[in-house]
């Protein structure tokens, strides 16, 4: 169980998404989890033991180290990463469960089916309408909230998004002030900076793809209206023309009468 | 043989189960097989010899690690997120069971895999275990850790370590953050097993007094 295996499952719902939503995936296995496990979790992998401390007093290290680090950033994103995936899940569900109610209503012989095999209902990209657009944008609003979260709570533990080189302790056991000197400040800077841009553009193409989203709901439904208005509208021009000659034939007929009374 | 044998067995499983199992699979796969591979391993990586003991004493360190973590934590996660997959494995076996059992004589069941009769009490079961078996490692991580914290410092005066010695703990606070994660991805999977036992117990209930009301009527 790893990456992969997600990958595996997040793919199938690239099947179901908008074409903002695939870009968005491509993003986030290329940019981020990729980059994740190749190269971030190397820069990280020797942070405590390289976190050196101007002090033998032993246990010092340990505990300055844990005040600093309450939660590694490698740790933050890996969690990051798994929540903001979880949400397309729901669509995943969601479209399991239909594909369930078309086979079984296709084994009962049920003539609206329009499907000649199972292969085919297995196959069948749903279009983002009705329920599924309901779970799709919330999905899409978990992921946002997920991601906004993960990013607040990323400047509030580390005050930005620096990496001090040098740190000073003076937690108990520590004699007095220590400096603690953090390995590579640097790198471990040029890495968060960069998968904070990459959480950054991930958070624009969802706000994108909810605004595509809603854009294309609120046309649907005008054009509905539009379409039901028109035959009434229709009928109404009609009805106003069949009063206009009532009233030219019953003027007329007056015209008449009163022509044939003077 | 790794974690990824784990999650091919559970997707097998997957097929045979209600909405609520299916969930179920979801969270174990995400939230904790997952978070377990991807994260949780790689913070008690080094623990031991992270673990720092104010002393030059040989053997103090080995002696007062080895007393306060007579099992890691995440050795405990780990069997734990296989003795509570294991249950589903009684519904894998009774459905090859069924399924066998028709190759050899003429079609007994509509669906082998539907969850009724004999299954249904194999499903029950199956969910008793979990249930059961979350709960025990709870209670296990409770008694043996007092509590989920984690300190940053212990106390130890087994011998050899003269007089008492101030032991440090490597990243106390990451890993009570996951711990509590631990826990609280335990309780959740607890909730749902329990729905889905009320959830099948009202259903068949339901189903038997009907079928029973016909009946009488008839």
């Amino acid at each position: 169980m790893d990456w992969g295996a997600l990958h595996t499952i997040l793919g199938g719902v690239n099947k179901h998404s908008t074409s903002i939503g695939k870009i968005w995936l491509t993003v986030l296995f290329i940019f981020r989890i990729m980059i994740l496990v190749v190269a971030a979790e190397r820069v990280w992998g020797d942070e405590q033991d390289d976190f050196v401390c101007n002090t033998l007093q032993p246990g010092c290290r340990n505990v300055c180290y844990d005040h600093f680090f309450p939660i590694s950033h490698i740790r933050l994103w890996a969690l990051q990463l798994i929540f903001v995936s979880t949400p397309a899940l729901l669509v995943a569900m969601h479209v399991a469960y239909r594909r369930h109610e078309k086979k079984r209503q296709f084994r009962k012989g049920d003539q609206k089916c329009e499907f000649k095999d199972i292969e085919e209902i297995r196959k069948q990209r749903f279009r983002i309408e009705g329920s599924l657009w309901w779970t799709y944008t919330s999905s899409i609003f978990f992921r946002l909230i997920f991601e906004a979260v993960f990013m607040y709570a990323f400047y509030f533990m580390y005050d930005g998004f620096r990496m001090p080189r040098l740190m000073k302790c003076n937690a108990w056991p520590c004699p007095n002030t220590v400096d603690c000197f953090v390995s590579r400040p640097t790198e471990k800077t040029v890495f968060t900076i960069f998968m904070i841009a990459v959480s950054s553009i991930c958070i624009l193409l969802n706000v994108a793809e909810l605004c595509y989203l809603l854009t294309k709901f609120f046309l649907r439904r005008s054009r509905k209206v539009g379409n039901s208005k028109q035959q009434p509208n229709h009928e109404n021009k009609e009805e106003t023309k069949q009063n206009e000659m009532n009233e030219l034939i019953s003027d007329s007929c007056q015209n008449t009468v009163i022509g044939f009374s003077s | 043989m790794s974690w990824a044998f784990l999650r091919d067995l559970l997707s097998g499983v997957n097929k045979y189960s209600t909405g609520i199992g299916r969930i179920w699979v979801a969270v174990v796969f995400m939230f904790r097989l997952l978070v377990y591979v991807a994260a949780a391993e790689n913070i008690w990586k080094h623990e031991h010899d992270e673990f720092e003991c104010n002393v030059k004493q040989p053997g103090c360190e080995n002696v007062c690690f080895d007393h306060f973590f007579p099992v890691s934590h995440i050795r405990l996660w780990a069997l734990q997120l296989i003795m509570v997959s294991t249950p589903s494995l009684l519904v894998v076996f009774h459905v090859a069971y069924r399924e066998n059992r028709e190759r050899h004589n003429q079609k007994l069941y509509k669906t082998p895999g539907k969850i009724d009769g004999g299954l249904l009490c194999t499903y029950l079961i199956s969910l008793i275990l979990k249930t059961g078996l979350e709960i025990v490692f709870l209670v296990l991580f409770y008694k043996l850790y007092n509590g989920f914290k984690i300190p940053h410092l212990v106390k130890c005066d087994i011998k050899p370590c003269p007089n008492t010695v101030d032991c440090y703990i490597s990243k106390p606070t990451e890993k009570m953050i996951f711990l509590y994660f631990l826990v609280a991805t335990s309780c959740l999977c607890i909730v749902l097993n329990l729905s889905e036992l009320s959830y099948l117990i009202f259903k068949y209930s339901v189903k038997c007094y009907l079928k029973r009301h016909v009946k009488k009527q008839q």
